[in-house]
């Protein structure tokens, strides 16, 4: 196995040991440098003395959006304005941005972070990797340029913007390797395709680094058909760093490496871990930032955890694909639903459309889930009884995937609501 | 082998969710397209229905109906005429019996009346009640 870093392959126990060691200093740390992080940990009632052990780590306070907000620009910060050497901004959809600082040895063990995922996706010097993340405040396009650069490949900087530009350099740099969202990329090949260009045939693109939106496998084999580009997923959030962490050569997750970073997955509502392999909320102790400490931040993202060791050999734990967000999570008969997961049920099914919109009441005590769906015209055909057969192999699956009893309504084509950008699928009625 | 395909007629089947008053949105789309109905059922579903018209120009009602955003689809169904009197429809019944019918729905036209069938295979149903000699409605009368 090649590797960047023997690290990637410390038996697990001594993982977790130096693990401990640096979430003991982080704490001891914070404790005594940052007044505010020594309130936040008195008002949880946990002194430095209180973690022993990994697990202790659930006594520390979560570190949420915002706060981060709240800390704008660096009230956040630990290290002296002289020993910051880099700013990125979160974008600010939702109100301010989030300012992220970086001293020397943030950029270094960022970039350290980037390579391993890179060498592990079977990146290294004899490729050119094409980055179409925007450059700039936005962390996506540094992130992969610093990460790429440490291992070697020859690195262009593109940025976003420009496609025929873009595709032009793809195929007179000998181009084998891609960092882009996942749409983008798909948008490179139907442009190639006007401009006459096969990506499969006529450049050297072979592997592409895909990330900053959700995706799913369905897109994966779409775009290993399409373009004959293996795809890996990689994930990152600028108030992390930035891109962090890739899917290794065996597509089965990525691996989030111990030595800087311990994640959770916890249940959004109870705060618990999650059993593994289970979803729940990403959570993130970042255990050797210096500029912008991070303890236990809420990444609102939903995904898995395992430990299990790789088949490539590596040990650190993996995290699966991102599958939605906790916002949009909703409790029926306390199991949690989200509907990222009604979404998915819908897309295996031909006869119906990919608008959906989850109802939650309350009768009595129960409360019930209904999903309404679109009907397609074309499977529409005169017979009740052939409508009744797919509300009730949807409800079948929806029930299976979900654990939770589900029915399922269908409805006309068009006359559930459109949404520009982000859709609101959940209507709960329920009074408490 | 004779002609068979005057007997089938053409029956609209819309798709209906169970909102308030989408038989009135048929039935207005119709209007405006001075289409005449001759026949029509509702068929109740769980939480969405199928309605099934008879029309004087179903092509152009189809396109009228699928422009308003129904979904609608063609099928073919049998109309038999029946006495307009007691046991009309029993006479009827005597003489299918060996035929699957799917559904069905019944009109006066005096002097007479008409049972509109959907039957599981067409051709087989036209043959059938043909030779149980019943009396299969020419699709002309409709459209």
């Amino acid at each position: 196995m090649v590797y960047w870093n023997p690290i990637e392959v410390m038996p697990i126990p001594e993982l977790k040991a130096l693990q401990l060691k640096r979430l003991k200093m982080l704490v001891y740390k914070l404790y005594t440098f940052s007044p505010l992080y020594r309130q936040r940990m008195r008002e949880a009632g946990v002194t430095p003395e209180d973690v022993q052990g990994l697990d202790d780590v659930r006594r520390l306070p979560f570190m949420t959006k915002r706060d981060l907000r709240d800390g704008y620009p660096d009230k956040l910060f630990l290290a002296s304005p002289r020993e910051v050497v880099r700013y990125h901004a979160s974008s600010g959809t939702t109100g301010k941005p989030t300012i992220v600082g970086y001293t020397r040895n943030d950029i270094d063990s960022w970039s350290e972070s980037v390579a391993r995922g890179l060498v592990s996706a079977g990146v290294g010097p004899d490729d050119v990797l094409q980055v179409c993340y925007t450059y700039g405040l936005f962390s996506g396009g540094l992130g992969l340029h610093y990460g790429a650069e440490k291992v070697g490949a020859a690195v262009v900087p593109a940025s976003t913007g420009n496609t025929e530009r873009q595709i032009d350099l793809i195929r007179d740099l000998n181009v084998t390797v891609i960092a882009s969202t996942p749409s983008y990329l798909l948008h490179i090949g139907e442009v190639a395709e006007r401009m006459g260009v096969s990506i499969e045939r006529d450049t050297q693109l072979r592997l592409g680094i895909l990330g900053a939106e959700p995706w799913s496998d369905r897109m994966r084999d779409r775009i290993h058909e399409r373009l004959g580009i293996k795809a890996v997923d990689i994930y990152g959030t600028s108030e992390l760093s930035g891109p962090l962490w890739c899917e290794c050569s065996e597509q089965k997750g990525m691996h989030v490496w111990g030595d800087m970073t311990l994640v959770e997955v916890l249940d959004p509502a109870t705060g618990e871990p999650v059993p593994p392999g289970e979803k729940g909320e990403l959570v993130v102790t970042m255990l050797e930032k210096e500029a912008f400490p991070i303890v236990r931040y809420r990444t609102g993202d939903v995904t898995t955890l395992t430990e299990e060791v790789c088949a490539c050999g590596r040990t650190h734990p993996r995290i699966g694909r991102i599958q939605g967000r906790v916002d949009d999570m909703i409790v029926v008969r306390g199991i949690n639903v989200f509907p990222s997961q009604v979404e998915h049920c819908l897309m295996t099914d031909p006869e119906v459309g990919n608008e959906f919109q989850i109802v939650v009441e309350r009768r009595g005590a129960l409360d019930t889930m209904l999903v309404k769906v679109e009907l397609r015209p074309e499977a529409f055909g005169d017979r009740l009884f052939e409508l009744d057969a797919i509300k009730d192999r949807l409800a079948h699956r929806l029930r299976d995937s979900l654990n939770v009893g589900v029915s399922v309504e269908i409805v006309e084509p068009g006359s559930l609501p459109r949404f520009e950008g982000k859709a609101k699928r959940v209507i709960d009625k329920r009074v408490y | 082998m004779s002609d068979t395909s005057r007997y089938r007629i053409k029956q609209l089947s819309i798709f209906s969710e169970n909102r308030p008053n989408r038989l009135g949105a048929v039935a207005k789309v119709l209007k405006e397209g001075s289409i005449n109905i001759l026949g029509f059922s509702i068929a109740e579903g769980a939480g969405y229905g199928v309605i099934r018209v008879l029309v004087d120009r179903p092509d152009l009602a189809k396109d009228l109906l699928t422009e308003a955003g129904f979904v609608v689809k063609f099928t073919e169904v049998l109309a038999i005429r029946m006495e307009d009197r007691p046991g009309g429809l029993y006479d009827l019944t005597e003489r299918m019996k060996d035929i699957n019918i799917e559904y069905g729905y019944g009109y006066r036209n005096p002097p007479y009346a008409v049972l509109i069938v959907r039957v599981e295979d067409i051709e087989k149903g036209i043959r059938s009640l043909l030779a149980g000699g019943l009396d299969l409605l020419d699709n002309v009368n409709f459209h």
